[in-house]
Parts: C-alpha cells; structure tokens; sequence
C-alpha cells in the first residue's frame, strides 16, 4: 500500500513537471520567434490570439495534420527510432531537478518539489544527455540523404566533443560541493539574501562560462548550429522528416535547451535560492524558473546577435580552448580548495561583507 | 518488485544481446549493443551501485558506442559481405569454446546455490560515488595511476600511428605548412 501509494505521488509529479515543462517549452518557441523577429526589426506571428499567445497550438495543429512522407529507399527502422531516441533522451533529465524547496501544505503535509533525489544525479544527466547523440546520428543516417549524413556525422562529432568540456566544467562545481546529489548542491548556494552564495558568483565564474559555452554547442544552437547550417546542408540531420516526426526533433532540440538552462540555474545560479525564500517557500519555484527563463532568453538573444562558425573553428576552439582551459579550472578550484587562503579570505569576506556564504 | 525489475531488465539486456550476434546489418548490432549497455545500467541500479550504473551509461553507451556508430556511418557498409566458407574451419573450435563456457557457468551457479546465504549489508555501499572515491585514492592508488598511465600511452599510440608521417615529422620545406596537419 506505501509502495503504491508512492508510486502514484511520483506519477503525479512527473505529470506535473512535464506538463509545465512543456508548456514553458511551447511558449519558448513562440517567444524565440517574436523576439527574433523584434532584433530584426520585424514584428513576428503575432496573429493567432492575443499577441500570437495561441500560435504554439495553431503550430502543433498544423504538425500533425501535415503529411508524413517517409523516403524510400530509408532503413525504415532506424528512421522511426531516431526521433523517439531524441525526444526521449531529452525529457528524461526532467525528473532529477529541485524546482523547488520544500513545502509544507496544510492537508497534504510536506511536499518535495523535486521528483527523484538521488546519490549520482549529475552523472545521470551526464549519461542521458550522452545518449542522446544517437538520436540525431542515427537520424543522419538512416535518411539515405548526403546531407542528412553530413549533418548527423557533424552533430556527433561536435557533441562528442563538447561533452568533454562540458563534464569538466562541471567538475569545479563537484569539488566546490562535494556532492553529485543537485538538491544539496543548492541547499549550499544559500548565502545571504540567497544570493551572495550562487557558484557564480564567488566561486565559479570560469566555469560558468566554459559551461555556457559548451552546452550552446551540446544543443546545437547558434553559433554552434552547424549539424543544420542552412547554407550549406539545407537542414542537417532532419531534411527527410516531415510531420510529427521532425515536430519531435524541433521539441527534442528545445526541451534540451531547457533542461541545460536548468542545469546551470541549479549549478551556478542557485537554483530556487533568492531572496525571502525561507519565509515564502513557493517563491523559490518562480525564482527557479525566472533564472531558466532568463537563460532561454539569452539563447534567443544569441541567435538573433551571432555569425555561426566555420566546422575547422568549431573543434580546434573546443579541443585546444575549452578542454585546457577547463582543465585550469579544475586544478585552481582544486588548489583553492585545499590552501589554507582560501578559508581565511573566504571567512574574512564573510565577516566583513556577508559574501561567499 | 526488484525481482520484477531483475526479470525485466535481464531479459532486455539478453534479448538485445541475442539481437546483436543474430543481425546482419552492422549497424543494427550496434543498436542492440548499446541497449545491452543499458539494460545492464539498469541491472546496477537494482544492485544499488548508482555510479558504476551511471559510468556504464556515460563511457560504454555514450562515448565507446557513438565512436563506433560513427565509425559504420563512415564506411557506410551497404552490403556486409558474405564469407561463410572461410570460417567454416573455426565451427568446431566455438563449439568447443562455448561447451567450456557453459559448464564453467554451470559450475558457478551449483556452488552459488550449495553455498549458505551471507547478509549482504555490509557491502552496500560499495556502490555510492564517496566510497569509490575513497578507495581510488589510499588503497587503489598506484593500480589506479598506472591504469591512467596505460590509457594515456594507448591515446598517444593512436595518434602517432594514424598521424600521417608519424608523430615526429622531418620538416618539409614548401609553402603547403597548413595542409598536412588537417587530418
């Protein structure tokens, strides 16, 4: 009966936050297209509803009313895998994210505000993510399409790549917290006014940006969009998929986008920390999603600001920048870390300012 | 229910197992590869070794597994050549070879059911990522580093073996300085 009556809580939160993942997702399309449209001196669908608010709708709609036409001489298997690959590796990592912290209700008692809480949570996503790569290789693939192949080749080459960076980037933060578990990773990011204790902040501010850097290319958005440059591969990986298998793709591509803004909400910017959150716990989830929001933003800012690069410039910047400078990081946090100075100037910052809780 | 979780997830990583031998198409057997990987992740997790589960997933089906799907995406394989005559010689020795395995597999499960049942509680937290930690660094120290240093010949192996013209290159003179140094 506990058993059950757990599973049935844990369903309910996974219905939970898949519900407004993907509705925030659904609206980020919509805002990238309106905010793209506002740095080109544009307008963007602003038709559909109050300022284009139904347009996600009227877009699903037309995805799966459209034709699928699936290629002939496609290996028909993989063509159907790759897509469900994708989008599923991309919606797994939702589950091991603190949107928030603990509420207490008054008929339902206390409430996690994070689904699955366990000991390896970010070698998970690590992992999930990882295997996400096959999604958009197979895809290239099974197309039977040069450019599709060129895409998908592309892709994995570059994801493979920047994983490095990304994971090493990470490492910094596993040292500075001595936890792989993200709940007391954010628990640690308290501080003052639960802002003066972000990683970002004081801690962590190389690899904040490697992993900004590596994780705009891990999701294959400008400037690192290469697997779909228009120009030159008319669309990458997913040229033959048509309907709701490329809507798959489109929302695998997003979600992703998501789920690495919220990432590094809860790695560098202190997740639900913000101020008043101990006497207002329930302001920590808009706090949390405020911090992803602002993320998904830059995304877009990016994209409408940025040239893409040239594939040569691509690996020789991951390989011979990231991955060494990465490196530095890691031994600095780990010299820090482990020098006496630290402590005292950390202590001394404390007692004078109130930063570096 | 871990019993039903073992049941589910081993029959997946030997069904995927069967399926990876039995395909023809290079590409597929490395599909089913891959879901051995992680169906065995799964198995770990059961087991309550969460970072061994998430180090198989990351490094087996996430790094080894994209270099080799790449690696067939490259060749391209259309057609894998059939050769059944040439190995018709080696029939006997697999024969014999997989008769060994299975009365060794035999032999193992008869004495893990004649041995008495031991409390498992002490080693279960062998799994969890501090006490890996721990060991790597005081009583595994040196099988680890030497392993490192392994791995680390083994990269700078590869890449003077696949560099054209080897790592250490007599300087040519001429203009083309950039073009040899692509690959």
């Amino acid at each position: 009966m506990e058993d059950l009556k757990q599973v049935v809580f844990l369903l309910i939160g996974i219905l939970v936050a898949f519900t407004v993942v993907m509705t925030m997702v659904a609206y980020t399309v919509l805002a990238e297209r309106r905010v793209l449209g506002f740095i080109q001196g544009r307008l963007g669908p602003n038709r559909v509803g109050y300022g284009g608010f139904l347009q996600p709708f009227a877009d699903l709609l037309k995805f799966i009313l459209k034709e699928d036409i699936v290629p002939d001489k496609s290996t028909r298997f993989v063509y159907f895998l790759a897509p469900v690959i994708a989008t599923t590796a991309a919606l797994m990592t939702i589950v091991v994210y603190p949107f928030g912290p603990e509420i207490h209700l008054p008929w339902l008692g206390t409430i996690h505000l994070v689904i699955a809480r366990f000991d390896v949570a970010l070698l998970y996503v690590l992992g999930v993510t990882s295997v996400g790569v096959y999604g958009i290789a197979l895809a290239g693939w099974s197309s039977n399409n040069k450019y599709s192949l060129m895409g998908g080749l592309r892709s994995s080459a570059q994801m493979i790549s920047y994983e490095l960076a990304l994971g090493l980037a990470l490492i910094g933060v596993i040292l500075q917290s001595g936890t792989l578990d993200l709940y007391s990773i954010v628990e640690q990011q308290a501080g003052h006014l639960g802002i003066t204790g972000w990683n970002l902040i004081w801690v962590q501010p190389l690899g904040f940006l490697i992993y900004l850097i590596a994780a705009i290319a891990e999701t294959n958005r400008v400037p690192f969009d290469l697997p779909e440059a228009e120009t030159e591969l008319v669309a990458g990986f997913h040229t033959e998929y048509s309907a709701m298998k490329f809507a798959l793709f489109f929302l695998a591509e997003y979600v992703n986008m998501f789920t690495v803004s919220m990432l590094a909400t809860t790695l560098f910017l202190g997740g639900w920390n913000g101020p008043l959150v101990h006497e207002l716990p329930w302001l920590g989830v808009f706090y949390f999603f405020g911090k992803v929001i602002l993320f998904l933003f830059l995304y877009i800012w990016l994209r409408g600001t940025l040239p893409r690069f040239r594939f040569d410039q691509l690996m020789s910047f991951g390989w011979k920048f990231l991955v060494p400078l990465a490196i530095i990081n890691i031994v600095l946090t780990a010299t820090l870390q482990w020098s006496p100075l630290f402590d005292y100037v950390s202590k001394f910052l404390k007692t004078t300012t109130g930063w570096g809780g | 229910m871990l019993a039903l979780l073992f049941i589910l997830f081993a029959g997946m990583a030997i069904g995927c197992a069967i399926s990876m031998v039995a395909q023809r198409n290079p590409l597929y057997s490395a599909i089913s590869l891959i879901g051995v990987f992680i169906s065995l992740a799964c198995l770990y997790v059961t087991l309550s070794a969460p970072f061994i589960a998430a180090v198989q997933v990351i490094v087996y089906a996430g790094a080894i597994m994209v270099l080799v799907v790449f690696v067939i995406m490259l060749l391209n394989v259309d057609q894998p050549e059939r050769q059944p005559r040439r190995l018709r010689s080696l029939v006997p020795i697999a024969v014999g070879l997989a008769a060994i395995l299975f009365a060794e597999a035999a032999f193992i499960i008869f004495f893990v059911q004649q041995a008495p049942l031991t409390p498992t509680h002490s080693i279960s937290n062998v799994g969890l990522t501090s006490s890996i930690g721990t060991g790597l660094f005081t009583s595994y120290l040196l099988p680890f580093e030497i392993t490192s240093i392994l791995l680390l010949m083994a990269i700078v192996g590869a890449m003077s073996l696949a560099r054209r013209g080897g790592l250490i290159r007599p300087r040519v003179d001429g203009g083309e300085k950039g073009t040899n140094n692509r690959q």
